[in-house]
């Protein structure tokens, strides 16, 4: 089956003796922006480091691209951003772009081009310690764009920029959505929830919900998505 | 939907070199620690020089401090950089990529070997024409000891970094694994008049072959099969250590 990007069938993750992912099951459709929503340590990290195959898994499947996930045919198909932005600090931000794309053996020129795409033209230059906090995120994130990679993951990518830089940012995304891409991007910010195609609400490492937006509202009967959200917690707590 | 095109698959001497290169304008942008690098064995060997200050002394102890120095030195780079790449998130980062661990590694390998050259060919300028240092032995093998050193010490950095939480955990590796070396080697006391016990374990560590190395060099003008024979041991050693070093770096992590 091809039709998902990403499926995932009850992955379960220990860390630190603790379960905190506890059987999760979902798929992520092709070319499409998948957000994961839910507080600060409720296992989005965990669950993307699953997705590109970095993180020890307890049991259950991982399938990114009809490939377990972090096979060695997925390494230039799916790029991913970790949530501390992860570039060489004393690197300018085009020297650290071009070695992960020689790693990656991107196309020459795909180093300017993912500058372009995330805005920093004009701290190409620069190294990156003297960057400020949203253009070290960007440049992080310029890092999974290269080699135009079919499944990307970010996690939390938004965070630190300003409002402008966030709406291009999405924009972009969509762009990439459009072209076939398929984005995972994590946040805990809800007003960017109504931004993705699907949503994942997470919560104490379980899935609370696995719809569109719409069809999340329409469930609660609440226009806002942060209401929504407490309002399915609210749901599990009181039993039926 | 649009296909995306495949990437071709990118060589891994290529990774290698990319990685070499990086590391290399990594330091590049560090005037400072490159100069601490090249400043310091050059400072170290001159106040040597003058504190054994008879001719014949500075000659004998000279060209086994040459090997030392690189060796102490790229372990505390070679640990604090490769913690560096862990905690940064980098590491893991390229742990996506068709990096393979041995690209990694022997990148670092290659720009520290290409730095440990420059250092050692500075120190080694200054300790034969300032300092007047008089080595009979042919001076590629001394070069080459030296530079196999360099590597053994930054081989054995890579792999401590590996059981190093922090950088504070980090640099006391450095006294930890360095120091009963050098006490052990043969620099202070000659081997042959040590404890059995501590002999054996004089033969177990490799800066033992290295003090042996550079003697051989300072006693004979051709070179021995001792010399041979050390140079083999630091390599292997060296391999080792980096064979060690790869199998601390994981994919997959907790």
């Amino acid at each position: 089956m091809m039709s998902s990007a990403v499926s995932v069938a009850d992955l379960r993750v220990v860390r630190g003796g603790r379960e905190v992912l506890h059987g999760l099951t979902f798929e992520v459709p092709r070319g499409s922006i998948v957000g994961l929503l839910g507080p600060s340590g409720c296992g989005k990290t965990t669950l993307i480091r699953s997705v590109v195959g970095v993180q020890i898994v307890k049991g259950g499947t991982v399938t990114v691209l009809g490939q377990p996930a972090g096979a060695p045919g997925l390494r230039t198909k799916v790029g991913y951003s970790t949530q501390i932005p992860a570039v060489y600090a004393d690197l300018t931000v085009q020297e650290n772009l071009r070695y992960f794309a020689s790693v990656l053996g991107a196309p020459k020129g795909d180093a300017d081009r993912v500058i372009t795409e995330v805005g920093l033209e004009d701290a190409r230059r620069q190294v990156a310690t003297s960057l400020s906090g949203g253009q070290l995120s960007r440049a992080s994130l310029a890092i999974a764009l290269l080699g135009t990679p079919e499944v990307i993951a970010l996690d939390e990518p938004t965070v630190g920029l300003d409002p402008v830089l966030r709406q291009e940012l999405w924009k972009l995304f969509y762009e990439l959505a459009a072209r076939g891409t398929t984005l995972l991007v994590s946040s805990h910010v809800m007003d960017e929830a109504a931004k993705c195609h699907r949503l994942l609400f997470i919560r104490d490492g379980y899935i609370l919900a696995d719809d569109t937006p719409q069809a999340l509202r329409a469930r609660t009967g609440s226009e806002d998505l942060e209401e929504a959200f407490l309002r399915l917690i609210s749901e599990r707590q009181v039993p039926a | 939907m649009t296909t995306v095109l495949a990437l071709p698959r990118p060589r891994h001497g290529a990774i290698t070199l990319a990685t070499a290169r990086r590391i290399l304008v990594q330091l590049r942008h560090d005037h400072r620690t490159v100069g601490l690098l090249i400043g310091v064995p050059t400072l170290l060997m001159i106040l040597l020089r003058y504190v054994f200050d008879a001719p014949g002394a500075f000659d004998r102890i000279g060209p086994m401090l040459l090997g030392i120095f690189p060796f102490v030195v790229m372990f505390i780079v070679t640990s604090i950089g490769t913690l560096r790449e862990r905690t940064s998130g980098t590491l893991e980062r390229l742990m996506t990529t068709p990096l393979g661990k041995l690209d990694l590694l022997l990148g670092y390998a290659l720009a520290f070997g290409v730095l440990a050259l420059v250092q050692v060919a500075v120190v080694l300028t200054i300790s034969m024409t300032w300092l007047g240092m008089n080595v009979p032995g042919p001076l590629w093998a001394l070069v080459l000891v030296a530079v196999l050193t360099a590597l053994l010490g930054m081989a054995l950095g890579l792999f401590a970094s590996a059981f190093a939480r922090t950088e504070f955990q980090a640099v006391q590796f450095m006294p930890a694994l360095v120091l009963p070396q050098t006490l052990l080697c043969g620099l202070f006391v000659p081997r042959d008049q040590m404890s059995t016990a501590l002999q054996w374990i004089s033969n177990v560590l490799p800066l033992s072959y290295v003090v042996e190395a550079m003697h051989q060099l300072t006693g004979n003008s051709t070179p021995t099969a001792t010399l041979y024979r050390d140079m083999i041991i630091i390599a292997v050693c060296a391999l080792l250590a980096l064979v060690l070093g790869a199998a601390t770096l994981r994919r997959r992590t907790d």
